[in-house]
């Protein structure tokens, strides 16, 4: 494009202003000295130290993370399952149930998924006795539900690009169907899978709807700790642990974003090589 | 070769029944089957036992109870409009803002672009929690962007109108700018999508033709980028109205959204059935948007 259209640039100047000026405003007063969380006085780094002594928040963030870990694994085996089987198997009985399975969830609210979870746990408990408890394994049951169905919807969008003629080869020289998912389609669609792990990963980190139903007493996860804390006010140390987090997501986004662009790359660019070889 | 019937039994059924079986399985009994006690749930009759429903009394197996409250109540036609009202004004801005933002991403060159796109996204990955807590930081009377707002404001008035600070906290207006905040990355990057799409031939030919910028931007680029502009609203309406955590820290309290209407019903009242009868309520008012979407969509498919 030869015009240099001065509004479109503007606007997104304003725009990412306002999407990271109350990010930025945060982590300036995270080295506030002030107990007032909104007066500035001075440069401290006093709120770090009392978050990581705070017992209550390192508690809540080792809970959180095992269940995070946990679900995405388990939501990414899930996930990975019903994303090869909605791109590759397009006739078998129920599909119609099976794909409004995997998108219902995506466009539910999360007070109904919170609320009709919780009804079937406490339903679940009195009828046959299980889960005795709500906590971990109730919150993790449903992280996992909607976890998978971010994974699907990565995975699936991976499997439609795939060249499927690689999958029948193996099939034609004899390799039986698992082999052809381990030795094939898996390596082929593992940056999906990798992206989908990570995906999972974030949202049950950052879940507070859904747990905050299903939770019992004991076990608060951090963005429910948070969520308590942040309803009474702004506090210094929430400045401390937001930038503590969003430091790391940062890092963590651009590595991933680095790396899957240059793997990309060097696909591609293999892809071409090897085009050119058939020739 | 002999292969165990077990194992050529895996190889032409077993191995795809257990790829499609086991998530299958694990969204009907965690998704499908907890959906349907909510529906079932919401014709019950509330009663003081443990659990607090049953089917018999006065209304044996449907009791419509409920769902006529949720018609009649002002109570709960209030919440439902102020979730639309906070919701629809949310959506509408976000496409304000969103659009050109998703219009000017498409113009620059390639590099800014992909470092761009992931400043839009990387807000999405970081918690929301926090993003909302951040703005309760910017919103307080004693923050440093009230106190600018105040200042601005009291340049411009006579000095009868001046304030003290900004009265932003625990309001509507609170609720639909963190909304906004929050949702603008799920309607920036639809936008994109279908802005990129777009043949640049085409804005040219219109240029060649003779029309002005405004007019290329109206006959050509926008009737292209509706589906664009159904998915971003959509993606924004959809979770700003069932929205529970943004009114709870900035809203006001006395005009509740109805994600915290179900919790009261059922948290504070014990009333089951009402909980559920509100629930299913908002999912009938989601599901008229998504059909009017699909349809589209279909229509959309259907034309190529």
């Amino acid at each position: 494009m030869k015009r240099s259209p001065v509004f479109l640039v503007s606007i997104l100047c304003f725009g990412f202003a306002f999407l990271y000026i109350p990010i930025l405003s945060m982590i300036v007063y995270s080295f506030n000295a002030s107990r007032l969380a909104t007066v500035w006085g001075g440069f401290s780094t006093k709120w770090y130290v009392s978050l990581m002594s705070n017992e209550a928040v390192i508690k809540a963030l080792v809970l959180s993370v095992q269940i995070a870990v946990v679900s995405a694994t388990i939501a990414t085996i899930l996930g990975t399952m019903a994303g090869i089987t909605l791109a590759r198997f397009t006739k078998f009985r129920g599909r119609t149930l099976f794909s409004g399975l995997v998108t219902a969830p995506l466009i539910m609210p999360e007070v109904i998924t919170g609320i009709s979870m919780l009804i079937f746990f406490i339903l679940m408990a009195d009828w046959i006795g299980w889960p005795g408890q709500r906590g971990f394994t109730t919150i993790t049951l449903a992280h996992i539900t909607f976890c998978m169905i971010f994974v699907t919807t990565v995975v699936s969008a991976r499997m439609v690009q795939t060249d499927r003629a690689i999958e029948e080869a193996a099939m034609d020289l004899g390799s039986r169907p698992w082999q052809v998912m381990f030795d094939i389609t898996l390596p082929v669609i593992s940056p999906a899978i990798i992206s989908g792990w990570l995906l999972a990963f974030t949202i049950s980190l950052d879940d507070v709807v859904i747990s905050s139903f299903v939770t019992g007493p004991g076990s608060t996860t951090l963005p429910l700790l948070v969520w308590s804390k942040v309803r009474l006010g702004v506090t210094p140390d929430i400045n401390a642990l937001a930038t503590l987090m969003i430091v790391t997501v940062g890092i963590g986004v651009a590595a991933a974003g680095i790396i899957l662009h240059r793997s990309e790359k060097r696909r591609l660019a293999e892809e071409r090589l090897a085009f050119r070889n058939n020739d | 070769m002999s292969r165990g019937r077990f194992a050529r039994w895996f190889d032409m059924r077993g191995w795809t029944l257990l790829l499609i079986g086991a998530p299958y399985v694990w969204l009907v009994i965690l998704f499908l089957l907890p959906f349907l006690i909510v529906v079932a749930m919401s014709v019950a009759t509330n009663t003081p036992t443990a659990p607090p429903f049953s089917y018999g009394g006065d209304h044996p197996w449907i009791n419509l109870e409920p769902f006529s409250r949720v018609l009649t109540d002002g109570l709960y036609l209030r919440a439902f409009l102020t979730s639309i009202m906070n919701a629809f004004v949310a959506m509408v801005l976000c496409l304000l803002i969103g659009y050109p933002m998703a219009l000017g991403l498409t113009r620059v060159s390639k590099s800014w672009r992909t470092i761009l796109l992931m400043l839009v996204i990387l807000p999405f990955w970081t918690s929301f929690l926090l993003r909302v807590y951040a703005w309760m930081g910017l919103m307080g009377k004693n923050s440093w962007f009230n106190g600018l707002l105040t200042d601005f404001w009291n340049f411009l008035v006579p000095l009868d109108w001046a304030i003290r600070s900004v009265p932003m906290m625990h309001t509507n207006f609170a609720v639909v700018l963190v909304m906004v905040y929050t949702y603008l990355p799920f309607m920036i990057l639809p936008l994109y999508a279908s802005l990129e799409r777009l043949d640049p031939t085409l804005d040219e030919a219109a240029m060649d033709l003779g029309s002005r910028p405004y007019q290329v931007f109206l006959d050509v680029t926008l009737p292209q980028s509706i589906p664009g502009i159904i998915a971003g609203g959509m993606l924004v309406f959809i979770p700003a109205a069932g929205e529970l955590v943004i009114p709870s820290l900035v809203g006001n309290a006395s005009q509740p959204m109805i994600g915290k209407i179900i919790q009261d019903e059922f948290g504070q009242a014990r009333d089951w059935p009402m909980a559920s009868a509100v629930a299913v309520a908002l999912l009938v008012l989601m599901v008229v948007p998504t059909m009017i979407y699909s349809r589209y969509q279909a229509k959309a498919e259907g034309a190529k």
